[in-house]
C-alpha cells in the first residue's frame, strides 16, 4: 500500500505538478495565438517574441524594484512588475499593428503575407530583446521558493517520496485560472467581448451590424499582449529567462492552438494541457515509478524513458502531425471565438 | 530593354562591391565572401522555387540545409570499422524495424478507411510497438558505437566517397524530408505548412545535435576531405611556387586564393546548372501551370488540376536545392557543426534574400543571395562603426556605451527584420521583379 | 417622392456595368419586390442601394438625403437594415447574442426591441440560448431578419430570404414580412419565387439585364399577361 502511495506521490511530484504548471503557461500562450488567428486570421509567428519582450520588461522593472528593496514578501516581486510589462507590451503590439499589419489589412492581403510579416516582426522583436537584455540566462525569481518542500512533505506524510510544489508553480496555475475566467467572462458577457466573437465568426455580418473593426482588432491585440506577457513571465519565473527559448516554445504553442482548433479559446486551453502532459509524460523516466509498483525482482534496469528530454519538442510535433492527419480543424473545430 | 540593362547594372554593382572588399580588405576575404554568396544564391533559388513559383512558405530552410550538411559527413568520412562491428547491426536492424513499422502504420491508416477513428488508434499502437521494438536494438548499438574512441570517432563514419557526391545525396536527404512534411501539411491551410516546417527543422537540428552515433552530435565532425587541393600541398609543389613567383605574390597568399578560386569554380558551376534548370522549368508548361495555381488556386482546382500534388512536387524540388546548398556549405567549411544551424542564419536570412531579390524571379533570388550575404558579413563592421560613432560623445567607460558596443552583434537581427518588413511593404516585388507574361 | 430611392443607377464590380439606368424605390409601410431572370442584376441593384458597390451614375436617397457616398456601415446608421442571402447569422453565437449584435449600434431600449422580435418570431424566444448554427434553414432566416430588425431600421432589405426553404416556411416568412411592413417599415426584397412575392408586393420591379423592364403594383404585374408569360411561368 505504501508503495502505491509512494508511486502516486512520485508521479504527482515529477509529472502532474510540472505538467499543470507548464500546461497553464502553454494554455495562456496558445490563447494569444488563437485570439490573433480568430480576429486577424493569421498565425502569429511573433507571439513567442512578444512573450519574451513582455517578460524582459517585467524583469527590468523587477530588478529596479529589488534594488529599491520593494517586494511582495513571500511572493515574487515580478508580480508587482507585471503591470508595467503588460503596459509596455500593449504599446509594442499596438505600434506593430499600426506600422505593419494594418497596411496589409487594408490591402486585404492573403494570410501568407501576414505570416511573412509576422516572421519579420519576430526577428525584429528578438533583436530588440537581445539588444536590451542580452542573450544570456536571467533569473528574477525571489520570495519564498516553495509552497511545500520535499522534506516537509516527507515529514508530514511519513512517505519515502517527497512532493515539492514551487511557489512559481502555484502562482502559475492560480493566475492561469483567474485569467482564463476573466477572458471568458469578457468574451461571453460584455458587449465588446461579444462583438469580438461576432467579428471572428462572420466579419461581413459584423460590419453590417455596425461593429467597428478597428476597435475589435485593437482589443484583440491588447488581450494578446496581456496573455503573452503573463504567459512569458510565468514561464520565465518557473524555468528561467532565456531569449532563445521563446523561439523554441513557438512549436508547442502552435501545437496547442491547433490541437484545440485555431481560433477556439476553449480549444487552446485544452490543447495547452494536452501538449504539456504529453511532453512531460513522454520524457519522464518511469524506472522508480515501476519499481514501486512491480514485484521486487521485476524492477526495470533502464530509465524507462520513452523519449530523451532533448527531443521534447518532437512530442509537440508528433501531436501536430497527428492532428493534421486526422482532424485538421482540431478537437473543438477552429474559428469560433 | 531598360529592365535588362538595370538588372545587368545591379549585378555589376554586386561585382564591384566584392571587388571593393578585395582592394580595401583582402582578396582572400573577397573570395571567401564570394563563395558564400554563391552558396547563398543556390539556397535562395531553392526557396524561390517554393515561394516564388508556388507561394509555399517554408519556415524550415534550416532543417533542410542541415540535412544537406549531414550528407557531407555520411558520404565523405571514412567508415569507422570498429563502430560498425560494435553496433552496425543494431542500428541497421532498428532502422529496418522502424521502416517496417511506418509502412504497416501507414497501410493500416490508409487501407482501413471504414474503421473510422479506430484506424488512428490502430496505427498509433503499431507505431508505438514498433518504436519499442526498434529501441531494443537501437540503444545498445548506440552505446557501443559511442564508446568507440569517443574523443576521435564514436560514430559510424561514412562511406569514404568523394565529398562531391554528398551534394547530390544532400539534395536527396532534404527531398525525402520535404516529401514527408509536404505529404502531411500540404493541401491544408497555408499556415500549417509554415508551422510544420518550423517543427521539422527544429527536430532535425535537435537530432543532429544529439545523435552522436550519426555525426558525433555537438562534438562536430571536422577535417572533411576536400574536393580541391590543400594549401599546404600547393605550397610544397614546385610548379605552384614557380607560378606564384611569376605572378609576383607570396606562395602562401596565392595558395589560399587559388583554393578559394577552385571552390568558387565548383560552386559557380552548380549555381549555373541550378539556375539554368530553374529558368527552363519556370518557362515550361509546368512552370506556367505552377504560377497559374499560385495566382488563383480556386480556378486551377476547378480546372481539374491536382493542386496539392503539384505543390508537393515543387516543395520537394525546392527543398532538394536547399539540401544541395547545405552540402556545399559543409564542403566549404570542411566540418559539420550542428550547433551552427540557427534559424536566423539559415531560414530567415534566405527569406530576406528571396524577397529583397525579387520573389518569382530566379535572377532576383541569385542577386538577393549575393547582396544580402554581402551585407550580412559586412554588417558587423558597419554596425560596430555605427555604434562607435553614435557613442563617441560618451566617456570610454560609460555603461550605456559599453552595452551598446557589446550588443552591436544583435543589430543584425533587427536590421534583417527591418529590411524584410520594409521591402515587403514598399517594394514587394523586389529588386528584379517577376517577369509578367 | 418615395422614402428610399435608387435613381438611375449605373455601375458594376469594376469591370463592365451590370446595372443600366436602373431605378428602384419603396415607401414606408410598403413592400417592394425586385424580380427577374437569373443574372438580371437583382442582387446587384440591392447591393448598390446598400453601398456595397460604387455607382458610376445615379444616386441613392433616403428621406430626401443623398447617401450615395456612404459606406454600408454608415447607411446602417441612417436606418437601413440588410439581410444578406448567405452567411447571415453568427453561427457560433446564441440566438439572443445574434440579436444583441444586431443592436450593437444602439444604447437604449434593446430589450424592448428584442421582445418585439420575439413576438414576431416566437420560436426564437424558445431557442434563445441555442447557437444559431444549430437551427433549421427557416429558423436561421428568422434570426437573420430579427438581427436586422434590432437596429430598428426604417428600411429593411432582404436578399432572397426564402432561398432554400420549404414552401410552407416561405409562406410563413412572407406573412411575417407583411407584419413587419404594417409597423411602418419599408421593405425592399429580392426574390426568386416571383409569383408568391408579387402577391404580397405593393410595388414590383421586373429587371432584365440590369434595366427596368416593368414597374407597377404587384397586382397589376400579376395581371399583365406579358409579365406572366415571360417571368412567372404562365
Amino acid at each position: 500500500m505504501e508503495d502505491v502511495l509512494n508511486a502516486i506521490v512520485l508521479i504527482t511530484n515529477f509529472l502532474i505538478v510540472p505538467g499543470l504548471a507548464y500546461g497553464s503557461q502553454l494554455a495562456l500562450g496558445a490563447l494569444g495565438i488563437t485570439l490573433v488567428y480568430g480576429i486577424l486570421r493569421f498565425s502569429n509567428f511573433a507571439h513567442g517574441e512578444t512573450m519574451a519582450f513582455g517578460t524582459m520588461i517585467t524583469i527590468l522593472v523587477t530588478w529596479f524594484l529589488q534594488a529599491r528593496g520593494v517586494g511582495l514578501g513571500p511572493l515574487p516581486t515580478a508580480l508587482l512588475a507585471l503591470p508595467v510589462g503588460i503596459a509596455a507590451t500593449i504599446v509594442l503590439v499596438l505600434l506593430t499593428d499600426k506600422w505593419v499589419y494594418r497596411f496589409y489589412r487594408n490591402q486585404k492581403s492573403p494570410p501568407v503575407i501576414f505570416l511573412i510579416a509576422s516572421v519579420g516582426v519576430m526577428f525584429l522583436m528578438n533583436g530588440i530583446v537581445r539588444f536590451v537584455i542580452g542573450p544570456r540566462d536571467q533569473t528574477f525569481t525571489d520570495g519564498e521558493r516553495f509552497i511545500i518542500t520535499a522534506r516537509e512533505f516527507k515529514q508530514l506524510s511519513g512517505l519515502r517520496e517527497g512532493l515539492a510544489i514551487k511557489t512559481t508553480q502555484g502562482i502559475t496555475v492560480i493566475t492561469a485560472i483567474v485569467i482564463v475566467i476573466a477572458l471568458f467572462w469578457f468574451l461571453n458577457q460584455t458587449r465588446t467581448g461579444k462583438s469580438m466573437r461576432a467579428y471572428s465568426d462572420n466579419e461581413d455580418l459584423a460590419l453590417l451590424s455596425g461593429i467597428n473593426p478597428d476597435k475589435v482588432v485593437m482589443v484583440a491585440w491588447i488581450f494578446t499582449a496581456i496573455l503573452a506577457t503573463i504567459a512569458g513571465t510565468l514561464y520565465g519565473l518557473d524555468k528561467s529567462f532565456k531569449p532563445f527559448v521563446y523561439l523554441q516554445i513557438l512549436l508547442p504553442l502552435f501545437a496547442s492552438a491547433i490541437v484545440g482548433g485555431l481560433g477556439n479559446p476553449l480549444g487552446a486551453i485544452a490543447g495547452g494541457f494536452v501538449v504539456a502532459f504529453s511532453e512531460v509524460s513522454f520524457t519522464f523516466a518511469y524506472r522508480k515509478f515501476l519499481a514501486y509498483l512491480l514485484p521486487e525482482n521485476w524492477a526495470p534496469e533502464g530509465l524507462v524513458q520513452l523519449l530523451s528530454t532533448d527531443y521534447k519538442f518532437a512530442v509537440s510535433f508528433v501531436i501536430l502531425v497527428l492532428v493534421l492527419l486526422v482532424k485538421p480543424t482540431g478537437i473543438f473545430s477552429g474559428r469560433a471565438l | 530593354m531598360i529592365g535588362r540593362l538595370k538588372n545587368f547594372g545591379l549585378f555589376a554593382v554586386m561585382a564591384l562591391l566584392i571587388a571593393l572588399v578585395g582592394f580595401m580588405q583582402s582578396w582572400s576575404l573577397a573570395l571567401a565572401i564570394l563563395n558564400l554568396c554563391l552558396i547563398s544564391a543556390v539556397m535562395a533559388l531553392g526557396v524561390n522555387i517554393q515561394w516564388g513559383y508556388a507561394g509555399l512558405f517554408n519556415v524550415g530552410v534550416m532543417g533542410f540545409a542541415a540535412l544537406g550538411g549531414l550528407a557531407g559527413v555520411v558520404i565523405s568520412t571514412p567508415p569507422v570499422a570498429a563502430a560498425w562491428s560494435a553496433g552496425g547491426f543494431g542500428i541497421i536492424a532498428s532502422l529496418v524495424i522502424a521502416l517496417i513499422t511506418i509502412i504497416i502504420s501507414v497501410a493500416i491508416y490508409s487501407r482501413l478507411k471504414g474503421a473510422g477513428i479506430l484506424r488512428v488508434w490502430a496505427a498509433v499502437l503499431v507505431a508505438i510497438a514498433g518504436y519499442f521494438i526498434a529501441r531494443i536494438f537501437f540503444e545498445p548499438a548506440v552505446d557501443a558505437i559511442e564508446a568507440v574512441e569517443p574523443a576521435k570517432t564514436g560514430f559510424l563514419g561514412g562511406f569514404g566517397l568523394p565529398i562531391i557526391f554528398a551534394w547530390i545525396v544532400g539534395g536527396v536527404f532534404a527531398a525525402g524530408a520535404a516529401w514527408v512534411v509536404g505529404k502531411i501539411s500540404l493541401g491544408l491551410r497555408s499556415d500549417y505548412l509554415a508551422i510544420a516546417t518550423l517543427g521539422i527543422s527544429e527536430i532535425i537540428v535537435a537530432m543532429l545535435k544529439n545523435e552522436d552515433w550519426l555525426a558525433r552530435g555537438v562534438k562536430n565532425v571536422s577535417g572533411l576531405p576536400r574536393p580541391v587541393p590543400y594549401e599546404i600541398n600547393l605550397q610544397r609543389s614546385e610548379w605552384f611556387q614557380d607560378w606564384a613567383n611569376s605572378m609576383g605574390v607570396s606562395t602562401v597568399e596565392f595558395s589560399s586564393i587559388f583554393v578559394k578560386l577552385c571552390y568558387a569554380g565548383l560552386f559557380a558551376s552548380v549555381l549555373l546548372i541550378v539556375l539554368w534548370l530553374s529558368e527552363r522549368a519556370l518557362n515550361s508548361p509546368w512552370g506556367r501551370m505552377m504560377r497559374a495555381i499560385r495566382d488563383n488556386e480556386t480556378a486551377a482546382n476547378a480546372m481539374g488540376k491536382d493542386v496539392t500534388s503539384r505543390h508537393l512536387q515543387v516543395f520537394v524540388l525546392g527543398s532538394a536545392v536547399i539540401g544541395i546548398a547545405g552540402a556545399m556549405l559543409t564542403t566549404l567549411d570542411g566540418q559539420f557543426t550542428p550547433a551552427s544551424y540557427q534559424p536566423l542564419r539559415f531560414t530567415f536570412l534566405i527569406w530576406v534574400m528571396v524577397i529583397v531579390g525579387g520573389s518569382g524571379n530566379n535572377w532576383g533570388a541569385v542577386l538577393g543571395g549575393f547582396l544580402i550575404w554581402f551585407f550580412w558579413v559586412e554588417a558587423e563592421p558597419i554596425g560596430l562603426w555605427l555604434m562607435d560613432t553614435i557613442t563617441s560623445g560618451m566617456a570610454e567607460d560609460n555603461a550605456l556605451r559599453l552595452h551598446l558596443l557589446k550588443s552591436a552583434a544583435h543589430m543584425r537581427l533587427m536590421t534583417m527584420g527591418l529590411i524584410l518588413l520594409l521591402v515587403l511593404r514598399f517594394t514587394p516585388s523586389g529588386l528584379i521583379p517577376e517577369r509578367r507574361r | 417622392m418615395s422614402y428610399l430611392i435608387g435613381e438611375h443607377m449605373t455601375g458594376g464590380y469594376g469591370g463592365a456595368d451590370i446595372l443600366h439606368d436602373c431605378t428602384i424605390a419603396v415607401d414606408k409601410g410598403e413592400i417592394a419586390v425586385v424580380v427577374g431572370p437569373n443574372g438580371a442584376g437583382k442582387s446587384t441593384a440591392m447591393k448598390a442601394i446598400f453601398g456595397m458597390l460604387s455607382l458610376r451614375e445615379g444616386r441613392v436617397l433616403i428621406g430626401d438625403e443623398d447617401i450615395t457616398g456612404l459606406t454600408p456601415q454608415a447607411r446602417v446608421l441612417k436606418g437601413m437594415g440588410f439581410v444578406p442571402q448567405n452567411n447571415n447569422v453568427f453561427t457560433s453565437m446564441t440566438v439572443e447574442e445574434n440579436l444583441e449584435m444586431g443592436a450593437f449600434i444602439r444604447e437604449h431600449g434593446v430589450a424592448e426591441t428584442m421582445q418585439q422580435v420575439f413576438e414576431l418570431f416566437p420560436v426564437l424566444e424558445e431557442k434563445r440560448r441555442q447557437p444559431a448554427g444549430e437551427l433549421s434553414g427557416g429558423q436561421r432566416q428568422q434570426v437573420a431578419i430579427g438581427r436586422a430588425l434590432m437596429t430598428r431600421p426604417e428600411v429593411l432589405m432582404l436578399d432572397e430570404p426564402t432561398a432554400g426553404v420549404s414552401p410552407i416556411v416561405m409562406d410563413e416568412l412572407f406573412d411575417r414580412v407583411i407584419e413587419i411592413a404594417r409597423t411602418g417599415i419599408a421593405i425592399l426584397m429580392v426574390e426568386q419565387n416571383a409569383k408568391q412575392a408579387l402577391n404580397i408586393a405593393d410595388t414590383g420591379f421586373v429587371l432584365v439585364q440590369g434595366r427596368n423592364r416593368y414597374t407597377d403594383t404587384g397586382a397589376a404585374l400579376m395581371a399583365d399577361p406579358e409579365v406572366r408569360a415571360a417571368f412567372l411561368g404562365g
